[in-house]
C-alpha cells in the first residue's frame, strides 16, 4: 500500500488526547460518536473518554445492538444511524422571516454563523456519501448557503474501517473500507497504536503540529492487512455491472408487488441515507399574519405529499414509491450523476424497521421472471 | 360610550365535549401566551370548559372533543352541526372513538350491570363512535391529547381563509429529524411510528419508550389497496421479529385509535389468531 500525502505518524491510542487537544486549539468544536440510547449519534465531545471505549455494534436487517467488549478500542462501533449529513444538510432549518409591510412584503434572510467543526470518526461510506452530497449542494450557481457554510468549517477525521458489520456492503460499491480521498485525517486503529495520515493541507498542518514519530512499514503493513481482511469480511456485496439498465427493465417486474408488501413507507431508509438529499420548505404564520417563518425540513419520496403533483399525487401506493426511490438510488441517478446513489453502507437494511434488504431485492428484481415481462424505460 | 371605529366580525369560535377527558380541550387553554392572541382573532363565544358566559350559535368554528356514547349526544351533535358553519374534532375520542370504544368489541350490558348498583338508569349505547359516523366533519385533528400547535397552526389558516393542511407522513421522519436513535430497531419495542400519523413531535420516542399511535394512521384512513399505512407487514414484524404472541399484537393496534378503520382492521386479524 502506499501513503498519498507522504505524511504520516504513530499515535498510542492513549494519546489520542493529544489531537482532540490540538483541534481544540485551533478553535474547532469535536464531534464524535457517543453511545446514546442503544447506538452512538454524533455529539460534542471534550474527552477521549466521551468516545465509545470498548463498545461495538452489531447490526443486521432491523436490528441494532451494541455490546462492550471490555477492551479498549475506541473506534469499534463502525456507525450508528446519521451520517455526516446531518453535520452539513441540517434536517431542519430556518431560511426567511418575512414580515408583512405597508406595501407588501420584506424577507429577512436567516445568516448561519460559520463555526470551525472537526468531526472525527467519519467512514469511508460517509465520505462518499459527503462527497455526493457536495455536488447536489455547492454545484455551481445553485451553491446552499447553509450547507456551504456548515461544509467550509468542517474538519473530517476519518476512520479506516478493520471490522465490518453484517450489513456492510461498501467493498462492492468500491466506497470503502479504505477511505481514500475527503478527509483532513485518517486514522487507522490496529490494537492500541493509531496510524494517523494526513489528506488535506489543513490535516498536515494539525499532523506536523502532534511532532509524531513516523509510523513504522510494519505498522503501515500491519494497517492495511485489516483493512483488506475487513473488506475481503463482508458477507453482502452488490453486483452493479448491468445497472442502470436493468433496473429500467425491471419497472413492471412482479417483485414490486412482493416488496411493497413489506415496506411501510415510513421513510426511515431515506432518513439515515447518506444520500437521500431531498426536503421540503414550510411557512409557519403568527396568528396575526404580521409574520411567517420559511424553514426546510427534511423530506422523503415515501411521503405522501412528495409525489403530490397539481391536483394529482403521481406515486399514491408504497409499490410506485419504493419503486421510484430504488430506480433514482441506483439507475437515473447515474445518469443524473454519472455514478451510483448507494454508497454501501447498509443503514437503510439496519434501520429499516421491518429489514428490507436492498441487496436481496436488487438481485430479485434484476432477474427476469418470465419471458414475457414487459420492457418498459423510465426517465430518470 | 362608543368605540373610536368599527371593528370587523370576528369569526366566533365554540368548544363542545362529548365523552371525553377533557385532555384536548386543556390543551386550547395550555396555549398560554398564543391564548391571548387567539382571543384578538377569534371571538370565544361558547367555551364552557373556560368560561360561564356562553353565548348562543350560529358559530363559525367548533372544536368538538369526545367521541358519542348515549343518546343524548347522538341528538346534540346533530344540533352542534346546524349551528356551526366549520366543525372540526379535536383529539382520538372525538376523530376515531377514542379509548373508549374498546367497549365495540365487548357487552356493554355487562360492564353497567358490574359497576352500577342500579344499571337501569343509565342511558349509554353499545358504541362509542367518533363524530364522523354522526355529521359531516370539516377537519380533523388526532392525537391524545392533540398537539396545541397543530390547533393553532389549523386556526391560524381558517382565520385567513386557507385550507387548513397537517402532515400526514410517520412519525419517523420526525424521529429521525430529531436525531433520535430508533427505539424498534435498537432496543426492540413494539413502536407504531412507523405507521403512525406525525404531529407530536415524535414524543414518546424521544424519551425512549414506544409510540403507541396517539395520532392514528399515517395518511388518516385507509382509502384503498397498497396505501399507507402498511399495518399487516409491521404487526407481522412484531410477531415473527420482536417475538410478541397474537394477543399482543392485537393489543398494540387496538388502542387510543384502535377503532379507526385500518388499526381496527389489523387488531380483528389478530385477535382470530389469539
Amino acid at each position: 500500500m502506499s501513503i498519498a500525502s507522504g505524511m504520516h505518524g504513530i499515535l498510542p491510542t492513549a494519546n489520542l488526547q493529544r489531537l482532540l487537544d490540538a483541534l481544540s486549539t485551533k478553535g474547532y468544536r469535536i464531534i464524535g460518536p457517543t453511545v446514546h440510547d442503544g447506538s452512538v449519534v454524533w455529539e460534542t465531545v471534550r474527552s477521549v473518554s466521551d468516545l465509545p471505549i470498548g463498545w461495538r455494534d452489531q447490526q443486521e436487517p432491523a436490528r441494532y445492538r451494541l455490546e462492550q467488549t471490555g477492551s479498549q478500542d475506541i473506534f469499534g462501533v463502525v456507525h450508528g444511524p446519521q451520517s455526516l449529513k446531518p453535520l452539513v444538510f441540517a434536517p431542519r432549518e430556518p431560511l426567511l422571516q418575512i414580515e408583512r409591510t405597508k406595501d407588501g412584503f420584506a424577507a429577512r434572510q436567516m445568516i448561519l454563523q460559520p463555526e470551525k467543526v472537526a468531526v472525527i470518526g467519519a467512514r469511508a461510506c460517509d465520505l462518499a456519501g459527503l462527497a455526493i452530497q457536495d455536488r447536489i449542494f455547492l454545484k455551481d450557481a445553485y451553491c446552499d448557503p447553509y450547507y456551504a457554510t456548515r461544509r467550509e468549517g468542517l474538519f473530517v477525521i476519518a476512520v479506516n474501517c478493520t471490522r465490518a458489520l453484517s450489513t456492510c456492503f461498501c467493498a462492492s460499491m468500491e466506497t470503502g473500507p479504505r477511505a481514500t480521498n475527503g478527509f483532513d485525517l485518517v486514522l487507522t486503529e490496529v490494537d492500541d497504536r493509531l496510524l494517523i495520515e494526513a489528506g488535506s493541507e489543513a490535516g498536515r498542518h494539525v499532523l506536523g503540529g502532534l511532532s509524531l514519530s513516523p509510523a513504522s512499514e510494519e505498522l503501515i503493513g500491519e494497517a492495511a492487512k485489516c483493512i483488506d481482511a475487513c473488506a475481503r469480511s463482508q458477507v453482502r456485496r452488490l453486483d452493479h455491472t448491468h445497472l442502470p439498465q436493468a433496473l429500467y427493465d425491471a419497472h413492471e417486474h412482479p417483485r414490486w408487488n412482493d416488496v411493497a408488501g413489506r415496506c411501510l413507507a415510513c421513510a426511515n431508509c431515506t432518513m439515515v441515507c447518506p444520500t437521500c438529499f431531498c426536503y421540503t420548505v414550510e411557512e409557519t404564520p403568527d396568528l396575526s399574519h404580521q409574520q411567517t417563518d420559511h424553514a426546510r425540513s427534511w423530506d422523503s419520496c415515501f411521503t405522501q405529499e412528495h409525489g403530490y403533483i397539481h391536483g394529482k399525487n403521481i406515486r399514491p401506493t408504497i409499490k410506485d414509491r419504493y419503486r421510484m426511490w430504488l430506480t433514482h438510488k441506483f439507475a437515473s441517478w447515474i445518469d443524473q450523476f454519472g455514478m451510483s446513489g448507494c454508497v454501501g453502507c447498509g443503514r437503510c437494511i439496519t434501520w429499516c424497521p421491518v429489514g428490507i434488504d436492498l441487496t436481496e431485492e436488487l438481485p430479485a428484481l434484476m432477474t427476469p421472471v418470465q419471458p414475457s415481462v414487459s420492457r418498459r424505460h423510465v426517465e430518470g | 360610550m362608543s368605540k373610536p371605529e368599527e371593528e370587523p366580525q370576528k369569526p366566533r369560535l365554540a368548544v363542545f365535549k362529548f365523552a371525553s377527558c377533557d385532555g384536548c380541550q386543556l390543551s386550547i387553554l395550555n396555549l398560554e401566551e398564543d391564548l391571548l392572541a387567539l382571543g384578538q382573532a377569534l371571538d370565544i363565544a361558547y367555551f364552557p370548559e373556560a368560561s360561564s358566559d356562553m353565548k348562543p350559535g350560529p358559530y363559525d368554528i367548533a372544536l368538538v372533543e369526545g367521541s358519542i356514547t348515549t343518546p343524548d349526544d347522538a341528538h346534540r351533535i346533530l344540533s352542534v352541526r346546524r349551528q356551526t358553519k366549520m366543525l372540526i374534532t379535536i383529539g382520538a375520542c372525538a376523530t376515531a372513538g377514542g379509548i373508549q370504544a374498546l367497549r365495540n368489541w365487548a357487552d356493554v350490558e355487562a360492564f353497567k350491570q358490574a359497576v352500577y348498583p342500579s344499571p337501569e338508569y343509565i342511558q349509554s349505547l353499545s358504541t362509542s363512535t367518533p363524530i364522523s359516523e354522526h355529521v359531516h366533519v370539516d377537519f380533523e385533528l388526532w392525537g391524545c391529547p392533540i398537539d396545541k400547535n397543530q390547533l393553532l397552526r389549523v386556526i391560524t389558516d381558517l382565520v385567513a381563509g386557507v385550507q387548513p393542511r397537517l402532515p400526514a407522513d410517520s412519525v419517523c421522519l420526525e424521529c429521525k429529524r430529531r436525531g433520535n436513535v430508533c427505539v424498534l430497531v435498537a432496543k426492540g419495542l413494539p413502536c407504531l411510528g412507523p405507521v403512525t400519523r406525525t404531529g407530536c413531535g415524535a414524543i414518546c420516542p424521544s424519551m425512549g419508550r414506544d409510540c403507541y399511535g396517539c395520532f392514528g394512521p399515517s395518511e388518516g384512513a385507509r382509502k384503498g389497496p397498497g396505501l399507507p399505512p402498511n399495518t399487516a407487514s409491521l404487526a407481522r414484524h412484531f410477531h415473527g421479529g420482536l417475538q410478541l404472541v397474537p394477543l399482543e399484537v392485537m393489543r398494540r393496534f387496538r388502542g387510543i385509535n384502535g377503532y379507526v378503520s385500518s388499526f381496527r382492521a389489523e387488531s380483528n386479524a389478530w385477535e382470530k389468531k389469539t
